[in-house]
């Protein structure tokens, strides 16, 4: 089956900036794909090639089996929502009039906007002008209107850029809701913290390039960083450790009942024999690596201090 | 055509929320009203003269207060749209650059339409009403004249801030732009025409001056009102001098027609060219 979005060495440059260089990349159906990177790896212009907004100096983009900047873009673009980074829409409008807009341009009724406005919780501000939003009211506008007309394919630039934890939740119940129904998503983020259990495909792009792309365990695979044990119980006893420490464990002891064991993929079997045999252990929990351990180990190794691009 | 018209519309309803259609009309009413009522202080008398009177008083006043409006209404129409993030959201639907960009110019010019027409008509009316001097059927006519060619000339500067929003990148760069065109059209150009004039001896002479006004959509706005309508000629002076014969009120209405169409065909090929 051919993917929603296929991107074939794709080259892109503004001036002297290189933006990308020598990009490939797919999203299957139905999952959602992470582009990570810091500000100005080149997220934002992958993105901006997808929607045929900007034509790759060389390579190819194929999104829902065409090409976004073909003779028939208009049919596709009514099946893509797009979420651009820190949206300001029109102050003066209020979220309904913003709404019911970006719905006549999508060639949809007036009335797909009222279910979006409950669903996001707009509703009760739905008839105050924009200016008065919130950042997080504001995102979550700008939610609703790539969600008009539930598209096949979204693209979601930063959408958790400069909320507080509730609006963040917010966003990934609604990241959930879509990897639910079946829709491709493809956001972007540079902060990682808490993406991880909402992304199915991770793709690291540093200074235009893709520096690695898979789902978060193969990834962590490849990298060899194994796992992070967690086990709490009675941990008083120092000879524990160093028998764990023996087997090729990295243990560091976090309090008088809890221990941290970095443990390489090969050994995590023999380790966890190892620890279950200890009397007075009471849980254990084994994590994958997590994506700031992936992306440390992946990402670029030295990162500009500013974006050197405003358009990536 | 419905994009456009959805943009149009969007335009116009921002033009209503913002309050720009009512403070425009207002400050047309407002000197329409004026200029009727102090428009013949000079000769001693106050209180409502002539439609003819009100008309040249207005037509002169309007070279300089329409375009500054329409570049004010216009110039952050794209860079403003850029600046706030919707551009590229916009042009993620089924919305191509053309049709925004009409679709924008519609909506300023129905802005402009419309408070032109109020403003000034409901002026028109009111010193139809109470002049001393009745209004004949050519003088109405010569009012008509008057709005249509008011809108034609803001639309020609709605075209030229367009252009400006779509060539610079920052809203304060479109702003001072649209100021310096506002400085060009309006003062340096007749001041330069003027002093090719004097300094060439009237070389230049009397068949290539003309049609060097009509470089200038203030000029040819001054030339279609002051020199179109004889009720009105009598009262103008100057300008129409260089009327005679030559530009018909029809022909005038055309080159301000170019002038919309000219700035803005330059705004769109160079719109559809850009890097977003």
């Amino acid at each position: 089956m051919t993917p929603p979005v296929r991107l074939e060495n794709l080259h892109k440059r503004y001036g002297r900036i290189q933006a990308l260089g020598g990009v490939s990349l797919s999203a299957r159906e139905g999952e959602v794909l992470g582009l990570l990177g810091h500000n100005g790896a080149g997220k934002t212009t992958l993105m901006k090639l997808v929607l045929g907004l900007t034509r790759p100096d060389s390579g190819r983009v194929e999104v829902l089996g065409r090409d976004p900047c073909g003779g028939d873009a208009r049919g596709l673009r009514r099946r893509i929502g797009y979420l651009p980074e820190s949206v300001g829409f029109y102050g003066e409008l209020t979220g309904r009039e913003v709404l019911r807009y970006f719905a006549r341009l999508k060639g949809i009724g007036r009335g797909a906007s009222e279910p979006l406005l409950e669903r996001l919780g707009l509703a009760p501000a739905a008839d105050r002008p924009v200016k008065g939003y919130s950042n997080g009211m504001r995102q979550r506008l700008g939610l609703a209107q790539a969600l008009l007309g539930e598209p096949a394919l979204l693209l979601l630039d930063e959408p958790t850029a400069g909320l507080d934890p509730d609006a963040t939740r917010d966003v990934y119940s609604m990241l959930d809701e879509l990897r639910r129904r079946g829709a491709t998503v493809i956001l972007s983020s540079h902060v990682l913290a808490g993406i991880e259990r909402h992304i199915d495909q991770a793709a690291i792009i540093g200074s235009g390039r893709l520096l690695a792309s898979g789902n978060l365990e193969e990834l962590g695979r490849r990298a060899g960083l194994g796992v992070t044990i967690r086990a709490g119980g009675d941990w008083a006893d120092e000879r524990r450790l160093a028998v764990l420490a023996e087997r090729g464990a990295l243990v560091r002891r976090r309090s008088a009942t809890e221990v941290e064991l970095r443990v390489p993929g090969a050994i995590k079997l023999e380790i966890l024999r190892v620890l279950l045999a200890f009397d007075g252990i009471r849980d254990v929990a084994v994590e994958p690596p997590s994506l700031e351990m992936l992306y440390d180990h992946y990402g670029p190794s030295t990162r500009p201090a500013e974006a050197p691009c405003a358009t990536s | 055509m419905r994009n456009i018209l959805i943009v149009a519309g969007k335009e116009f309803h921002d033009g209503l929320r913002n309050r720009w259609v009512l403070a425009i009309t207002v400050v047309f009413a407002l000197l329409a009203v004026g200029l009727a009522y102090f428009g013949s202080a000079a000769s001693g008398f106050v209180g409502v003269t002539s439609l003819a009177t009100t008309l040249v008083s207005l037509a002169s006043l309007a070279v300089f207060l329409i375009p500054l409006i329409a570049l004010l209404l216009a110039y952050d129409t794209v860079v403003g749209e850029r600046e706030r993030g919707t551009l590229d959201l916009l042009l993620s639907y089924p919305l191509s650059r053309s049709q925004l960009l009409t679709g924008k110019l519609l909506g300023h010019g129905l802005i402009l339409a419309v408070s032109t027409a109020v403003g000034f008509g409901s002026a028109g009316v009111l010193v139809t009403l109470v002049a001393r001097e009745g209004a004949d059927m050519q003088l109405l006519l010569s009012f008509a004249y008057f709005i249509l060619s008011a809108t034609l000339l803001g639309l020609a500067f709605v075209a030229i801030a367009h252009l400006i929003s779509v060539t610079v990148d920052e809203k304060s760069r479109a702003a001072g732009a649209a100021l310096v065109a506002w400085f060009l059209f309006v003062l340096v150009f007749d001041l330069l025409l003027l002093g090719g004039l004097v300094a060439t001896g009237g070389a230049v002479g009397k068949t290539v001056f003309p049609y060097l006004l009509l470089l200038n959509p203030t000029d040819v706005f001054r030339l279609a009102n002051l020199g179109g309508f004889e009720p009105v000629r009598t009262y103008a002076g100057l300008a129409s001098i260089v009327v005679e014969g030559t530009f018909t009120p029809a022909r005038l209405l055309l080159v301000l027609g170019l002038w919309v169409a000219v700035p803005f065909g330059l705004a769109l090929w160079r719109f559809r060219g850009r890097e977003l």
